[in-house]
């Protein structure tokens, strides 16, 4: 028995620890690293819990997106008569529905994620910015419905996408950044102050009418158009446009260039604010 | 191995507050009435608007020092709220501590609660690989080990089953299972053994000692379970108030300990019913004489007192004392079953239960549960809570209880005894009666 564990007893003996007051410890990012398996499991748990629980699970993951898409192409391309850029309607809408929901499931499942997981907080020591990540990770697999329908929805309405579509993934992990970042802080905020998740709800329902959602971000006044790009998620959603629709459609490259940035910044805020926080979550969550 | 130095940790405890959080909501208006407040009185000083009437200190561990050295097993000892539980949530890296350092080296395992990140819905194959990623194993790990825990564990046919399904007893099994085969240099255990039915506790307990003295692992153990911890840890450190109280040799510390518990009254901090009309000032365990204590003999008469005191008549309540032990609720009390309620309850006075013979195992610690309603049963006075713990001292002998290795095994079993005999296929007739000491 003993011989056997030699190897990775040896490694591990060389694991020094000092725990200490206001120590932030110096391995957290090879910590982060070595617990990359709890992560890949905590993934693997949502997504099979989410699935087994719900019974219509993989149906509703069509459903949602597909109905939301009908009413916003009834109410902005026909009774609105916004303009389309050329494209079918619905497919204008679904490559933005995409992002969307993708943002908006995330950030509500990782702004709750600490207080959901808060048992496995005050009884075991892993980092915790694994929680957040994973339940961000968990909603790609919807993600993957919705860019099935899309190609069904593209393939009905016989629209092919050029060599842009191959950006998709760098608009993606922008995607992934945006909610990840400012769900990390509500989930940091949440613990400290449980009425945040009051909050959480406001921001996705608001910011599906600040965002360009169900019309192109081209109806936004020219003078307006950097100002609406402080929303990360204009940057994100022209980004899916411009490389899924291709052909006519154009990015607006200053607006692009400060979602991005307003990204990275509240990404990183939201890192530092949490690793303040971290030490003492096990404390008052 | 482990060099712990000053250890400290201090929490803020809020007088109005039960939940550790606070809404912004709250904090929000706090700042608001400060703002109205100095603007009312400019000139008066900060101090009186720092002063925080609504927080206190408390230390739940100050100035603990101690060295464990590799392959060591050290029992932590102590009361409920001695510290215990802190001083494992820190080394475990959960929190943080106020003041002191801890050096470690090597992987530390913390064992605080079986089954952390268990999933009911999941199955108890998913279980076994989701519970091992959390407690820090990698995926090869538990692929190695897979076999040997379900045989552990004993779950090989519900292995595809959701854990929703399954029996408490084999959901333990199969948490308890995952646990006692990860391989730390450091094993930081607390009370998980006091889940599951007698055998798998021995087995258990088997199984930590294989770890320990075979594997060379170092393990810090906290248990009430005093008869576990002379078994299992050479060494013992008793903690008290948030400090060491004594660091020894684990037979005298016990000992030590044992005589300290006989010697404190049994004293609770008072409760306040719910609709807060009537207090319960004081409840204490006497023995036979009438002394207070808090360790019985078994087969000898324990008294518990309670001292009230009502703001305002409760009629007709009843109230309810139960007592258990790791295995659940063992036996109880209670005025409704039994008829025996006050009309009613005015001013002060006490309330006395006697139990005559207490039919309970030596060296278990066993907890006093109180309760009561009042009138028609609906309105609630006190929910159950436990007031006060007691030890059970003695030998298995004592009990007539001769067999090998008895006193070891005793802590382990179910706890209540009654007289009974054995006939046997060779004609004997052995009588086992565990009073023969009082009766004598």
């Amino acid at each position: 028995m003993a011989s056997k564990d030699l190897t990775t007893q040896g490694v591990n003996a060389q694991i020094d620890l000092v725990i200490e007051p206001g120590r932030s410890f110096r391995n957290y990012w090879r910590d982060l690293w070595q617990y990359r398996e709890l992560f890949y499991f905590l993934s693997w748990r949502d997504i099979l819990v989410r699935y087994k629980q719900t019974a219509i699970g993989v149906a509703w993951g069509i459903l949602r997106p597909l109905l939301t898409m009908i009413v916003f192409t009834i109410i902005f391309g026909y009774l609105a008569k916004l303009p389309s850029e050329g494209v079918p309607y619905p497919v204008l809408v679904f490559a933005a529905m995409l992002p969307w929901q993708f943002f908006s499931s995330s950030l509500t499942e990782s702004s709750n994620s600490f207080i959901t997981n808060a048992n496995m907080l005050t009884k075991i020591y892993f980092p915790r910015l694994i929680v957040p990540a994973s339940a961000v990770i968990v909603n790609l697999v919807d993600f993957l419905i919705s860019f099935v329908i899309l190609g069904v929805l593209m393939a009905w309405y016989r629209f092919v996408p050029d060599v842009r579509v191959l950006a998709l993934p760098f608009f993606l992990g922008m995607a992934f950044l945006a909610s990840f970042g400012l769900g990390l802080w509500l989930a940091t905020l949440n613990v400290k102050y449980r009425d945040f998740r009051y909050v959480v709800p406001f921001i996705v329902q608001f910011g599906l009418y600040i965002s360009p959602v169900g019309f192109s971000s081209s109806v936004v006044p020219g003078k307006w158009r950097l100002l609406y790009s402080i929303n990360p998620m204009v940057g994100v959603i022209d980004g899916f446009r411009w490389a899924i629709l291709g052909g006519e459609t154009r990015m607006y490259w200053p607006g692009f260039l400060l979602s991005a940035m307003v990204t990275l910044i509240v990404f990183l805020l939201a890192v530092r604010y949490f690793r303040a926080t971290e030490r003492k979550f096990a404390d008052i969550i | 191995m482990i060099t712990v130095e000053g250890l400290g940790k201090k929490y803020m405890l809020s007088h109005q507050r039960r939940e550790p959080y606070i809404a912004l909501r709250d904090v929000m208006a706090e700042k608001a009435r400060r703002l109205a407040r100095r603007l009312a009185h400019p000139f008066s000083g900060t101090e009186s608007l720092m002063a925080d009437p609504g927080f206190e200190e408390f230390w739940a561990l100050r100035e603990v020092s101690f060295d464990v050295e590799p392959g060591d097993r050290v029992g932590i000892i102590g009361r409920n709220g001695a510290g215990k539980s802190t001083l494992l949530k820190i080394l475990s890296r959960i929190t943080e501590p106020t003041e002191g350092r801890i050096r470690l080296r090597g992987r530390v395992a913390s064992l605080l609660e079986v089954g952390t990140g268990f999933h009911p819905e999941l199955t108890g194959r998913e279980n076994i690989f989701l519970n091992g990623a959390v407690l820090g194993m990698t995926k090869a790990e538990i692929r190695k080990k897979f076999d040997e825990i379900v045989d552990f564990a004993e779950v090989e046919k519900f292995l595809d089953t959701p854990v929703k399904r399954y029996s408490s007893g084999m959901y333990v099994r199969l948490a308890f299972a995952v646990a006692a085969h990860l391989e730390p240099e450091i094993l930081v255990v607390d009370e998980v053994l006091a889940v599951g039915d007698a055998a798998f506790q021995r087995k258990c307990l088997g199984k930590m000692e294989d770890v320990a003295s075979q594997e060379g692992r170092t393990v810090l153990f906290v248990s009430h379970n005093m008869a576990a911890i002379q078994t299992l840890c050479r060494r013992a450190i008793w903690l008290d108030g948030g400090r060491v109280e004594q660091d020894g040799e684990s037979d005298s510390v016990v000992n030590a300990y044992g005589k300290h518990l006989q010697n404190t009254n049994g004293f609770t901090a008072s409760l306040t019913s719910l609709d807060g009309r009537i207090k319960v000032e004081q409840i204490r365990l006497m023995d036979g004489e009438g002394r207070a204590t808090s360790v019985c003999s078994p087969g000898s008469p324990v008294t518990i007192e309670i001292r009230y005191r009502a703001e305002q008549p409760v009629r007709l309540p009843y109230l309810w004392i139960g007592i258990r032990s790791q295995f659940g609720s063992l036996f109880a009390a209670n005025m409704l079953l039994d008829g025996a309620r006050p009309g009613v309850l005015e001013g002060c006075g006490t309330i006395r239960c006697t139990f005559h013979s207490l039919p309970l195992l030596p060296n278990q610690m066993y907890r006093v549960m109180f309760g009561g309603r009042e009138a028609d049963g609906l309105s609630m006075l006190f929910k159950a809570t436990e007031v006060t713990h007691f030890i059970v001292a003695g030998s298995a002998e004592e009990m007539g209880l001769k067999g090998e290795h008895a006193d070891s095994i005793m802590g382990q079993s179910a706890p209540v005894l009654l007289p009974y005999t054995w006939e046997l296929p060779d004609g004997r007739t052995v009588p086992v009666n565990p009073f023969l000491q009082v009766q004598r």
